[in-house]
């Protein structure tokens, strides 16, 4: 099934299995719903898929308060980009009840966002903003890349105990893939999964940049290298030892995303990483992002901001040249 | 002039000097047949919970001021008349998302002095451990659900509160406190808006102490006032004093009681002063000295105390012996906090998530 058909079925099944659970967003009932929510308040009924104003403070707020009285609420922000109207909803409330009130109160909400870039809708309408909340204690930030991983993480994200905000790349959702029908079928947060095996370079990656490593691996085998794709699939919390296990074993490592490159999600990992095997790379560790602009509107100018096959695969071959490779200090001397 | 109702003649540059004007929690002999609505066991609640929180915040006071305390503070002194209104008109699993201005609230509310001036001060015993401080007090036990320290941002979560309350069937009412300066907030609006929408259990007090922060409110609206907000939404919008316990009663019972029957959200605004500004320490030299003096004059707690031995409802030494109560309470919860070992470091490494694991290093 498709992407789309994957996540409608994790709601359909969380909201069939769980009284807790209700929806509520922007246009995400009958007839106006369109995509994963489409046909759901029909099932269910518009209590618990509810349409709401375009408010999106109020969506997240009410998400939360809800939560805070046993409820299980998943709130829709229809683009990433409009999040920032409930980013105080999300990074002053959500984000540390918990912690302020000692454990007495909690948030366990799951907002689900759509990152839309690639479509041409410029440059409010297409940003990867997932950065902005790794960077607060307090949330989990997840992405999927398969249908598979798309039903069996909000699955787990609904049923967390802490607010998840969870990513769904508009250009994945016509991908196909295997889905488990089974409606207990859930994937934990923080487990990385290796979507491609190799032995010289590791391209650690998530979401929509994940097909574009995929891409870049297969033509990088056509030149005998062999490239291994590590999908984080959650952000926060960051399988630390899944990168480990395989940055340790290829001594390179490229990090793909479609977040802006400067102070990105590939700074952190790429810290973690070199500060994890620093003896152990043969080369510094590449990324390859968006490039620090807002995103433009014409085709052809949006595409050349991304991580592309091309620009994946020129990294990884930088992190292959001889002069890359770290000569040995007990020979060598230290320098500086 | 803004915060004006009645009267067009005030020199436009004393910002806010009349809006206690009629709203003095009066002492007007007339007003002995109100406070005969009130059973005698409401009015001595209410004078109660009063100098309670008078108390509480005369003693933090004191000893902010000599350094025998240290902690942050918003203080709600002059506003007790509004807080002891919502305690003596809510049920204990009626909601409450109050601000950081909320010692008052919190008392209304039943919270416990120890658990509030333990997290004030640090200590293990406070409401949440000491962790969340002055501004994020919370007693869910007795429905204080979130303080917020960011203006504006509880009413959106009251409306999630109260969006429970009506999907399970209760009739437990949410109340969300807050200032003036809130309703200048976008959330302010949208939750409103939702509120009014889905006829939801919530009543939106708002304690109009006629400045955000440091700016008189009438610099801050086009409007005269607060209550005038709620025809755009859909519901009723109620102005009362308040700093009159007795008219309180009635205008909260009133919004109440609509929200408990599935009527919808009120909103009240309820004008009142602080009289020891936006912070502790406050130097207030954006208040103009005749409006202090009027506001002062004006203080809820000993209007209503002269009002109650006027009309005979209680004599002079019953509230001798309430308010010597109060000192006791406050003095004993301090002592008991300042006893109690201070947050341990440790407290660091819990309730960022449920489960610790999740954190990254």
């Amino acid at each position: 099934m498709t992407m789309t058909e994957a996540l409608h079925l994790a709601l359909d099944q969380a909201l069939e299995r769980d009284e807790r659970v209700f929806l509520l967003g922007e246009d995400i009932a009958d007839p106006g719903a369109s995509g994963p929510t489409a046909g759901l308040s029909t099932r269910y009924g518009t209590q618990r898929v509810l349409d709401t104003p375009i408010s999106e403070a109020a969506i997240v707020g009410a998400a939360i308060g809800a939560a805070m009285a046993g409820f299980r609420p998943v709130a829709e922000i229809m683009i990433m980009d409009f999040i920032g109207i409930a980013a105080d909803q999300l990074v002053n409330n959500a984000a540390k009840l918990r912690f302020m009130t000692g454990g007495r109160t909690s948030a366990p909400i799951t907002v689900r966002t759509q990152v839309y870039g690639g479509l041409s809708t410029g440059a409010t309408h297409s940003q990867s903003l997932e950065a902005w909340f790794m960077h607060i204690p307090g949330l989990k930030v997840i992405t999927p890349a398969t249908p598979r991983d798309a039903k069996g993480l909000l699955t787990t994200a609904i049923f967390d105990d802490d607010p998840c905000i969870f990513l769904e790349p508009i250009r994945l959702r016509g991908q196909r893939g295997m889905v488990p029908l089974d409606p207990a079928f859930a994937i934990p947060l923080g487990e990385a999964e290796v979507k491609r095996p190799g032995t010289d370079v590791t391209l650690i990656s998530y979401g929509r940049a994940v097909v574009e490593a995929l891409k870049a691996a297969d033509r990088l085998a056509t030149d005998g290298i062999s490239a291994e794709v590590l999908d984080l699939r959650t952000l926060v919390p960051l399988d630390v030892a899944a990168m480990v296990r395989s940055v340790g074993r290829t001594r390179r490592a490229v990090v793909v995303h479609d977040a802006v490159g400067f102070a990105g999600p590939g700074a952190e990992i790429t810290a973690i990483v070199q500060r994890e095997l620093f003896g152990t790379l043969l080369a510094p560790i590449e990324r390859v992002a968006a490039r620090f602009v807002p995103n433009p509107a014409p085709a052809a100018l949006e595409s050349s901001i991304y991580p592309s096959v091309e620009r994946i695969v020129a990294a990884v071959r930088q992190t292959l040249r001889p002069d890359q490779a770290r000569s040995d200090p007990t020979k060598a001397g230290i320098r500086g | 002039m803004a915060g004006t109702p009645n009267d067009s003649t005030d020199p436009p540059d004393q910002p806010g000097l009349t809006g206690l004007t009629g709203l003095t929690g009066s002492s007007d002999p007339d007003d002995r047949d109100d406070l005969a609505s009130l059973a005698p066991a409401t009015a001595r609640r209410l004078y109660e919970l009063m100098t309670l929180m008078k108390t509480a915040d005369d003693r933090l006071s004191r000893g902010i001021s000599s350094g025998e305390l240290l902690t942050v503070y918003w203080p709600s002194r002059g506003q007790e008349a509004i807080a002891a209104a919502m305690g003596v008109c809510l049920r204990s699993d009626d909601q409450l998302v109050t601000t950081y201005r909320g010692l008052h609230d919190l008392i209304g509310k039943g919270v416990g002095l120890v658990e509030i001036y333990g997290e004030m001060l640090g200590r293990q015993v406070g409401a949440s451990r000491g962790k969340g401080g002055t501004m994020h007090i919370a007693s869910p036990g007795v429905g204080v659900m979130l303080s917020t320290g960011i203006v504006g941002a509880g009413p959106p979560v009251a409306v999630g509160l109260a969006m429970a309350a009506q999907r399970l069937g209760l009739d437990r009412v949410v109340v969300a406190s807050f200032g003036d300066g809130a309703t200048n907030t976008g959330s302010f609006h949208e939750a409103a808006n939702m509120a009014a929408l889905w006829d939801l259990p919530l009543v939106l007090l708002c304690q109009n102490n006629l400045y955000a922060e440091m700016t008189p409110t009438e610099h801050t609206m086009k409007i005269e006032h607060v209550a005038d907000r709620a025809a755009g939404y859909g519901m009723p919008g109620t102005r009362v004093d308040g700093n009159d316990p007795v008219a309180l009663v009635s205008a909260v019972t009133e919004a109440v009681e609509r929200a408990r029957a599935g009527r919808g959200p009120t909103l009240l605004e309820c004008v009142t002063f602080r009289l020891r500004g936006h912070y502790f320490g406050d130097p207030m030299a954006y208040i103009p000295a005749e409006q202090l003096a009027a506001a002062t004059e004006a203080d809820p707690v000993l209007r209503f105390r002269a009002r109650l031995v006027g009309s005979g409802a209680c004599t002079a030494g019953d509230l001798d012996t309430i308010d010597a109560a109060a000192v006791a309470s406050v003095e004993e919860a301090l002592a008991t906090v300042l006893a109690a070992p201070p947050t341990a470091l440790t407290e660091i490494d819990h309730d960022v998530y449920a489960d610790a694991r999740n954190c990254p290093a």
